[in-house]
């Protein structure tokens, strides 16, 4: 009698109980709805990006047409307004590819050192040592750069430069002030070593050891095992870090606005290296502020946004296809 | 037959050949020494540079102040700033958190076909996007629909900036936990959700916990964004539609300003911003990704994991 009491009470809470660890039956498609509806936000962003930044900036390519792309005009002086982003883009392309020579070959040695030289005691400190590096926020790269590393470079290599060259060759010329594209792109090829490298590190140290030891086997070098085993091995993987670096630098915005010198107009059009330019990135930062809302002016920065949203995302899409062709690690789920 | 003298040909030829490869090798070896000399020195200036001249500048004042007038004797503080800075990641963990880790529980558990390779590859390029274009993005979206530079516009572009982030980790680490944790859970009749949110995200604490700490890090020194949405103030927080201040964007401006009172305070501030940002990096590599490094080690040795 009382069993049966005792089995009456709990038989309801047992089966309760089942069926909450089991959970309600439409939980699990909730799931699946909230779950899909949050990965279609990241596409929804990006389409929402294009749509934005295209409607935002409709007012400056009706008026400019196909010359906002190549003119070279910047004048925001009301009735007399005519915008035309080629020089931000070539100096953009100007800067990027500086420090992209600087970077690359640096990196390059950074992560040979860390995957084939380095002693084991001294990889883990330096591998965190540079990828804390990548953690610095830009502002403070370019903090540093504007009170510290300017008179550096200007004393240091560029005023010898100029002295010796003189204004007579062409990319020596105009007054080394400090606050110019070579400042900005050192500063910028600084910042962008450290996720180069470390994304090289991580694809030398995705070759099989085998390939390493065949080499040896053979009586190879160090130097000849890393360009006979490690090199074409990872060449596609190595060439996406270096784009993914190239994308990092197109869209770095603080660091080289505060460097640049900040030119306007045809001035701008980079000649020089010792010559204030202005890139996309700092453009935009720099007449933001003084743009009125809904005018040209500001269409025609939304108008810049959009085209250095055209070049990132060309750019980060090559680099992840290579990237993604050598290190594997995002590749399906768990459970189908 | 070879006689001595091909012998002695044969040996000159190769201490010449090897003498060449190992000079080589010691070359190149010599050359990636100084490569990462170079990269380094650089580098360690920075936060040296950023250390000495900061810390000097610290004091109570300087950490709870509001700035003072412009070019004034009292140069204030940076007050607004710090608690604009922690109000901003509030905000947008708010919004990224949940979105990010949804997001990566549909790229782990379903994201096995077309859709989920698509939104993989996109959440990838969205997280190496120039951030200033999220934040123009953002100006046209909200600041220009609302008509006013407010919190949540900052709140909103910061959200972007650490979602493909935290959607990244959380899919990574849900794939270090083994299948038969899940498989233990379906064979006792539980539910898929709740195999997820019980059995696969407490397996996979430390993993998440790491992917938010870091995008924490990364938004809290995020400017571009926060010049077209928060605009900047100088004055504490009132209410959450007006603008506000934040650390970066507070060094950006103390770095036009041409007194020495403003580069002192700059450094300041960047030593602050520096500190935060490395302390949540060096804090989770210490405690979460050895620990996770650990089990991971495990599994692989009980042969769960390949």
């Amino acid at each position: 009698m009382v069993e049966l009491l005792i089995s009456g009470l709990t038989a309801p809470y047992v089966m309760m109980t089942i069926k909450m660890k089991k959970g309600s039956p439409h939980a699990d498609k909730i799931f699946k709805y909230v779950s899909i509806g949050a990965a279609t936000y990241v596409l929804a962003i990006i389409a929402l990006i294009v749509f934005n930044l295209g409607s935002g900036s409709a007012q400056v390519w009706q008026q400019e047409g196909i010359s906002f792309l190549t003119g070279s005009d910047w004048n925001s002086v009301e009735g007399r307004e005519s915008y035309g982003a080629a020089p931000y883009i070539m100096g953009t392309l100007v800067n990027a590819g500086i420090a992209m020579a600087i970077a690359i070959p640096l990196s390059f040695g950074i992560a040979m050192f860390l995957s084939e030289l380095s002693p084991r005691l001294l990889r883990t400190p330096l591998a965190m040592v540079i990828e804390l590096l990548a953690a610095v926020p830009s502002v403070v790269y370019g903090l540093w750069g504007l009170l510290v590393f300017r008179s550096y470079i200007r004393d240091w290599i560029e005023v010898p430069l100029h002295n010796v060259f003189g204004d007579n060759s062409i990319i020596f010329a105009g007054t080394p002030f400090g606050l110019d594209i070579l400042t900005a792109s050192i500063v910028l090829a600084i910042m962008i070593i450290p996720t180069i490298a470390s994304i090289s590190k991580e694809i030398m140290l995705a070759v099989p050891n085998s390939q390493r030891e065949a080499a040896y086997m053979l009586g190879a070098t160090k130097w000849e095992a890393f360009r006979l085993a490690v090199l074409p091995y990872s060449k596609s993987g190595l060439i996406g870090a270096s784009i993914l670096g190239l994308g990092r630098a197109v869209g770095e915005t603080m660091a080289v606005t505060m460097l640049i010198g900040n030119a306007t107009g045809s001035a701008a059009f980079p000649s020089s290296l010792f010559q204030p330019g202005q890139t996309m990135a700092s453009i935009m930062a720099n007449e933001f502020a003084e743009a009125s809302q809904g005018g040209l002016h500001l269409a025609a920065l939304v108008g810049i946004g959009l085209i250095l949203f055209m070049m990132a995302f060309a750019i980060n899409v090559v680099a992840h296809l290579l990237v993604a062709k050598v290190v594997k690690s995002h590749e399906g789920a768990v459970l189908a | 037959m070879i006689t001595p003298e091909q012998r002695a040909e044969f040996r000159t030829h190769f201490r010449y050949n090897v003498g060449r490869r190992l000079l080589l090798d010691k070359i190149v070896k010599g050359t990636v020494f100084l490569c990462v000399i170079v990269a380094i020195v650089p580098l360690v200036a920075i936060l040296v540079n950023v250390f000495t001249n900061g810390s000097s500048a610290l004091s109570w004042e300087f950490l709870t102040q509001i700035p003072g007038a412009v070019g004034s004797d009292d140069p204030g503080g940076i007050g607004p700033a710090i608690q604009g800075t922690i109000v901003l990641i509030g905000l947008s963990s708010l919004i990224g958190v949940p979105l990010g880790i949804m997001g990566g529980i549909f790229l782990s558990e379903c994201g096995n076909n077309r859709y989920g390779r698509i939104v993989r590859f996109f959440n990838d390029v969205l997280a190496e996007f120039p951030t200033i274009v999220i934040g123009v993005f953002t100006f046209v979206l909200v600041v220009l629909t609302v008509g006013n530079f407010s919190v949540w516009a900052g709140s909103f572009a910061l959200s972007i900036v650490m979602l493909p982030i935290i959607m990244r980790t959380t899919e990574e680490s849900l794939k270090l936990v083994p299948v038969t944790y899940r498989e233990a859970g379906y064979a006792l009749g539980i539910r898929r959700y709740r195999v997820v949110f019980t059995i696969v995200l407490s397996s996979a604490k430390n993993g998440l916990v790491t992917g938010i700490l870091l995008s924490v890090a990364r938004i809290a020194g995020e400017t571009a964004p926060l010049v077209f949405t928060i605009l900047g103030s100088s004055q504490f927080i009132n209410g959450l539609d007006g603008p506000i201040d934040a650390l970066p964007l507070r060094i950006w401006r103390l770095s036009s300003l041409p007194y020495d009172s403003a580069v002192t305070q700059g450094w300041g501030a960047a030593f602050v911003l520096i500190i935060l940002v490395l302390s949540i990096n060096i804090g989770v590599r210490y405690l979460f990704l050895r620990k996770k490094e650990k089990t991971f080690l495990k599994f692989k040795r009980l042969g769960t994991v390949s």
